[in-house]
């Protein structure tokens, strides 16, 4: 670890204390990835298989952007469509999920980082997660 | 063509992209735009929206395998995360006020970029140097895995790093990418961390980026569910795959021509984007 065999500093010996408890959460943080990236993708598929089978008819024309309607671009109007078995409210479904997925790891940083009581990363965790929220309910239509 | 047709030669195309972008490290995101935009002649913020999702997707499936290895370095990550989510949300704030052909030409720029860093992307030793205040006081010095067991590493120059990784995430926001090769070179050359810790830990802060623009893409409208849904299959299977044959193939050449490859895409959407075709 140390080639010339000097005794660690400081910052090295936090470096080996860090890496100790990280490798635990690390583990954690994968799994709760990998589940989520799973999940929202069975859900999309499932809500893709629905949409191509029941639209025989000639593809949608994305050379013209006009903008999605309320029922794929809003959480009330994603929610009813799924619930209704639609499939492209539920492909929408599974891509919120998918959004959902990283900021779900965020949350579990905060959670990991009081268990250490590193209280400056618990902050910097919070202020990612403020900015995340910001931008998936600041209302920006 | 029909809707079926039509879906499976996007999950194809996205296929392909996302194993190639898997096997050469440049991440698929970066050629679904000029696919969609070039090939099916799909507007380029549907476009966009589309490669956002797919990023999210390989981010997050590949990362889990990454914080296993121990490489990715946690604590810079996160740190660095409020630079590039602040990023990306001017990045999709700025999306609105330019026009199509704008974000095309810097789209061809970015990608002319992204082509020439994986070209010249090789793995070089950091000489280890004394501890850096900002970065002590932030703990994030760490080691990482090494032929020779743990080798520690010091982190450098943070604020230099906060200042790139603020315009990766104003470039992922605005064009719908990882941005992984600016995010690279700033923990690279700036933070002079080790070669396979940057790129890690560039994965792990891609997934966060992306959702941050994301949301406001998806209740702007700009994400279409028939056009999303084959995009993010196709390059999550894809680059599964490709993560899956990296260990065994020899990839320099792919490399090579895959660059190439990118290189010419990105002076089509430059002239296409000066000539008015977005």
């Amino acid at each position: 670890m140390n080639e010339q065999g000097s005794p660690p500093d400081a910052a090295q010996s936090t470096a080996l204390a860090n890496l100790q408890k990280d490798k635990r959460i690390d583990l954690l943080m994968g799994i709760l990835l990998r589940t989520g990236v799973l999940l929202s993708a069975a859900i999309v598929l499932l809500g893709g298989l629905l949409f191509v089978t029941r639209h025989p008819g000639p593809v949608a024309n994305y050379r013209v952007f006009r903008g999605e309607p309320p029922e794929f671009r809003t959480l009330r109007g994603i929610l009813g469509e799924a619930r209704a078995w639609h499939g492209r409210g539920l492909i929408q479904l599974g891509l919120l999920l998918l959004i959902a997925t990283p900021v779900a790891r965020v949350v579990f940083s905060v959670g990991a980082f009081l268990y250490e009581r590193d209280w400056k990363y618990v902050a910097v965790s919070l202020l990612v997660l403020a900015l995340l929220f910001y931008s998936l309910f600041g209302g920006h239509g | 063509m029909t809707a079926l047709e039509f879906t499976a030669l996007i999950a194809f195309g996205s296929l392909l992209a996302g194993f190639l972008g898997a096997l050469t490290g440049l991440g698929g995101g970066v050629v679904i735009v000029p696919m969609l935009t070039l090939l099916f002649g799909v507007d380029i913020r549907y476009a966009i929206g589309a490669a956002l999702v797919s990023v999210i997707a390989t981010s997050s499936g590949a990362a889990a395998a990454y914080v296993r290895d121990g490489y990715s370095n946690i604590r810079v990550g996160m740190f660095l995360e409020i630079a590039t989510t602040i990023g990306a949300l001017s990045g999709a704030a700025l999306a609105l006020y330019l026009r199509a052909s704008i974000i095309a030409i810097i789209f061809g720029v970015v990608l002319l970029y992204s082509a020439y860093a994986s070209y010249r992307q090789k793995e070089h030793t950091v000489k280890d140097e004394d501890p850096d205040r900002i970065a002590t006081w932030l703990q994030m010095d760490s080691s990482f895995p090494t032929a020779n067991g743990l080798e520690t590493y010091h982190v450098r120059r943070v604020p230099l790093c906060f200042v790139i990784m603020y315009i990766a995430g104003v470039l992922s926001g605005l064009l719908g990418i990882g941005s992984g090769a600016v995010k690279v070179l700033a923990m690279d050359q700036a933070m002079k961390l080790p070669f396979k810790v940057s790129t890690t830990t560039s994965n792990f802060m891609i997934g966060v980026t992306a959702a941050a623009s994301a949301g406001i893409y998806l209740s702007r409208g700009y994400i279409d569910p028939g056009l999303a849904m084959p995009v993010m299959l196709g390059v999550l299977a894809g680059s599964l795959l490709g993560a899956r044959v990296l260990a065994s193939a020899k990839v320099k050449t792919l490399r090579i021509v895959f660059s190439a490859v990118i290189g010419i895409l990105a002076i089509e959407m430059i002239y296409n984007g000066f000539a008015g075709k977005f």
